[in-house]
């Protein structure tokens, strides 16, 4: 069973990629939420992540600047972390890979798009 | 020589994409509800955007490509959306279905961009969703601007998305 965090800032989205992890079968014990990177941090000081799934475009912390947060902890930095989101550029792409992130998924996505790159870091 | 107006036209040029914009405004619409809904949109004809709309969903673009995306439903489409993508009905048009339709205005944008020609998508930033509901509001198009419009439906319930490019 794996522990995994969502940050993104609407809570439908959030509630939607939750939705589909199950749907893909993955086998979860406890989803977290936070609004923004800020709230990202805080729910990773207070408890044990397998995963990150992340928005780019957030207010006060957004998905870069998160990147760029975990990469200064040893532990936080060891999480895979893959980015969810609209800003499907080249150059966000890139931005966001070489900041850390081990996968990024455009939205609209499926639940198996979702499995297929959540899986395998789940099963590492 | 007029530059600005030599420029503003190479800036519009090289941003539209190849197949029009009605088209790739139509296709990335399409893509969004067919994925996250699970059901194709279906053309509807003869219908215009409302003057007046329960509800509309705007997202401003900057940059190479600059002007407003909006979507535009009744309060009752965006609850059978959103109940569709949450798997559980709503049937009030609070908070949850406020950040759902949002939500989705949001991935037709990005999804609208992903077709541009080439290193615009690179250039072009996109805003926050601003949603308006009510009964008693027009929106007016820019002046001297580009106007682009389609209509389906989902389930019966139709949907008009709008984009409005300032040259």
């Amino acid at each position: 069973m794996k522990n995994v965090l969502i940050v993104d800032d609407s809570s439908v989205m959030r509630k939607i990629i939750e939705r589909c992890l199950r749907q893909a079968g993955m086998n979860l014990s406890k989803v977290h939420e936070a609004n923004d990177g800020y709230e990202g941090l805080s729910v990773l000081q207070e408890n044990a992540v397998d995963l990150i799934l992340c928005d780019i475009n957030m207010p006060t912390m957004d998905g870069l600047e998160f990147l760029q947060a975990l990469a200064t902890s040893e532990e936080a930095r060891r999480i895979p972390v893959v980015m969810i989101t609209t800003e499907g550029s080249e150059d966000r792409v890139y931005e966001a890979l070489s900041n850390g992130a081990r996968g990024y998924i455009r939205k609209p996505f499926t639940a198996e798009q979702l499995k297929e790159q959540v899986a395998p870091l789940l099963e590492a | 020589m007029n530059w600005q107006a030599a420029l503003d036209s190479g800036r519009s040029a090289t941003a539209e994409p190849t197949s029009g914009w009605t088209t790739a405004l139509e296709a990335a619409t399409r893509e969004v509800f067919e994925v996250m809904l699970g059901i194709p949109l279906h053309a509807v004809s003869d219908a215009e955007p409302p003057l007046v709309a329960d509800l509309t969903v705007m997202v401003g673009l900057s940059g190479q490509l600059r002007g407003v995306l909006s979507l535009h439903c009744t309060a009752e489409s965006a609850c059978l959306w959103v109940s569709r993508m949450l798997g559980t009905e709503q049937t009030e048009f609070g908070q949850n279905v406020r950040d759902g339709i949002g939500e989705v205005a949001n991935m037709v944008v990005g999804s609208f961009k992903r077709k541009l020609p080439p290193g615009v998508d690179d250039n072009c930033m996109i805003s926050t969703p601003t949603v308006i509901s009510g009964s008693d509001y027009h929106l007016h198009a820019l002046s001297g601007g580009e106007h682009v419009e389609v209509s389906m439906g989902f389930a019966g319930a139709p949907l008009w998305v709008t984009l409005d490019l300032r040259r």
